[in-house]
């Protein structure tokens, strides 16, 4: 006892260090954080992570490349769709695999499904984070009403394996497209009623705006990627900078932030972004919807090589609901990949709390970890 | 700008020795790159960063691959510029006994925890990165997982990292066999009280 009080010699420098998590409600998925507090105001948050870690690229080096695909789903259980997405398209492109057009479009209409049923917990957690609870069962709602559709699309609601190297797994079942229309048409009004609710609420708006602020430069420097980094004022969203899939054909618009009730790139322009997003990603649903039966049914996987076996590798990306989710593969000649990397968005972001934490309330940090969208097992892998 | 020509940049402004072996996006490399001397990886970067012309903001990816056979370890940056949408990729051969390279975390800040994991998973020594412990693996955990002559160990505190096979452990085996023997009788049976009437119609 003796030694802690000569240590500090100044009796109002006291500092403290706290232990948050790994099983703390707000820091989605098993997440720890190692805090150092003058009373409320921190002075560092120290992300300690590896809880969710199981070895994804080593588990890839055993696999074939298409067996890979389902330990993909794991990656982001919140978003699968996605990391089967951005491997496929690894695939693809070490392969010279062309994906037929109406594959293209299911790839389309189920990442922007699972975009939506993404943000709809994103959002619905923030604002629980930080204490209002009623839109978090409102966005849920939401998110089950997506997730039917992709149940019915192929089979699963949580890890879909649902794309194939040079394609996807099944066509749209019949009376899906109607079925899709009319939560459209309910999901639109939704949103609206969503925004009354939260997004411009009085309470809400003050205990987001201008806490946490990110500034352009520092989100690019940071690795920021998708609605972070849109946030931030930088509008760079993969699926209009890259123009992959079908998205060059459909018409779209890349919210960005814009300060609207406080600083560019504070929390508030993170939540706003994702609510923004959900209405193109809404938009973008109708359109594939309408142009999909330009194309032939059941001509949903390309021609692939007879023996998986290439030599080389490639570094392919897709905008996944984080974001910039990049996957990096080699081969060898062999069966199984010689390596395979994945680089996501939530590691990033994670990686940058560490560096804005100082100054914060430790309220603010919760606000933070919920607006940056962190996903625990996309951290670790 | 083309692959081609941001390599031909760095090697009038770095020469032969720091930069070279430079490869197209053909064949199965879908990506262009080149070979940059472990030693001057930052040095690189920092022109590859403030150069106008070039003004690669973004590092997408930092990661490292195991090459046993020629004893090395490469460690790849992939780099990207927003502003002119280039790429172009790197790669530093290391000594696989003990693999040490300057760190470029005073160029990208992103690239603090993805030098960590690499650290973590394949053993490479970033020098001069401000806080290099292991990020996902425990702080105690021996060998790096990613390296290919890993072999994990039977015990990591006194916690078997090898599971028993459950069939023989729990007998299920020998329970599973009397079960499908089981089956295949009734079945047997079955099929022939379905031949029985037949039979009494002949």
């Amino acid at each position: 006892m003796t030694e802690v009080v000569l240590q500090n010699e100044n009796e109002m420098d006291e500092e403290m260090t706290l232990n948050m998590g790994p099983h703390h409600p707000s820091t989605h998925g098993v997440l720890r954080f190692v805090l150092k507090s003058d009373g409320e105001i921190l002075r560092k948050a120290t992300p300690e992570v590896g809880y969710l870690h199981r070895a994804i690229e080593k588990i890839g080096e055993r696999n074939s490349y298409p067996g890979f695909m389902p330990y993909t789903d794991r990656v982001d259980y919140v978003a699968a769709m996605f990391a089967n997405e951005c491997w496929a398209t690894a695939c693809e492109k070490l392969m010279d695999v062309e994906v037929p057009k109406r594959a293209q479009y299911l790839r389309a209409i189920s990442c922007e499904l699972n975009r939506i049923a993404s943000h709809m917990v994103a959002l619905g957690c923030t604002a629980m984070d930080i204490g209002a609870i009623t839109p978090f069962p409102w966005a849920l709602r939401e998110r089950e009403r997506a997730n039917d559709l992709v149940e019915e699309l192929c089979g699963a609601r949580l890890t879909f394996n649902y794309h194939r190297i040079g394609g996807v797994s099944f066509d749209l079942p019949k009376g899906w497209r109607d079925k899709a229309l009319a939560w459209l048409d309910r999901f639109d009004p939704a949103m609206e009623e969503f925004d009354r609710l939260i997004t411009y609420n009085e309470i809400f708006v003050r205990r987001l705006a201008n806490v946490a602020i990110i500034t352009g430069e520092e989100a690019v420097d940071w690795g920021l990627v998708g609605p972070n980094l849109r946030a931030s004022g930088v509008a760079w969203d993969l699926r209009k900078e890259d123009r992959y899939g079908v998205y060059p054909e459909l018409e779209f618009d890349v919210p960005v932030g814009k300060g609207e009730v406080g600083t560019v790139g504070d929390c508030w322009d993170r939540f706003w972004v994702r609510v923004v997003e959900c209405r193109e990603s809404s938009r973008l649903l109708r359109q594939c919807l309408d142009k999909i039966d330009e194309h032939p049914e059941d001509d949903i996987v390309g021609k692939l090589p007879k023996k998986m076996k290439p030599d080389g590798e490639a570094y392919a990306r897709v905008e996944s609901a984080r974001g910039d989710m990049g996957c990096y593969v080699i081969g060898k000649g062999a069966t199984e990949p010689y390596r395979v990397r994945f680089r996501t968005g939530s590691f990033n972001a994670m990686s940058i709390i560490e560096a804005k934490s100082p100054g914060l309330f430790v309220a603010d940090l919760v606000a933070l970890i919920a607006s940056l969208d962190v996903v625990a097992p996309e951290i670790d892998r | 700008m083309q692959a081609q020509e941001i390599f031909q940049k760095l090697e009038s402004q770095f020469g032969a020795e720091v930069v070279s072996d430079f490869h197209e996006a053909k064949g199965g490399d879908k990506d262009a790159w080149f070979q940059v001397a472990p030693s001057r990886v930052a040095d690189v970067g920092r022109f590859l960063r403030d150069e106008p012309e070039l003004h690669c903001e973004y590092l997408e990816c930092v990661t490292g691959v195991d090459w046993p056979k020629e004893n090395r370890i490469s460690v790849v940056y992939h780099v990207y510029s927003l502003r002119h949408r280039h790429r172009i990729v790197m790669k530093a051969l290391c000594d696989r006994d003990a693999p040490t390279l300057p760190t470029v975390v005073d160029v990208w800040s992103v690239a603090n925890w993805q030098e960590r994991e690499c650290y973590d998973l394949l053993g490479v020594v970033f020098e001069g990165h401000p806080d290099l412990r292991r990020l996902l693996m425990p702080e105690d955990w021996e060998g790096h997982p990613l390296r290919k002559d890993y072999v994990e160990k039977d015990h990591y505190h006194g916690i078997p990292t090898v599971r028993p096979n459950p069939v023989e452990l729990f007998g299920m085996k020998a329970a599973a066999n009397a079960a499908a023997a089981a089956a295949s009788a009734a079945a047997t049976a079955a099929a022939g009280k379905d031949k029985e009437p037949e039979a009494a119609k002949a």
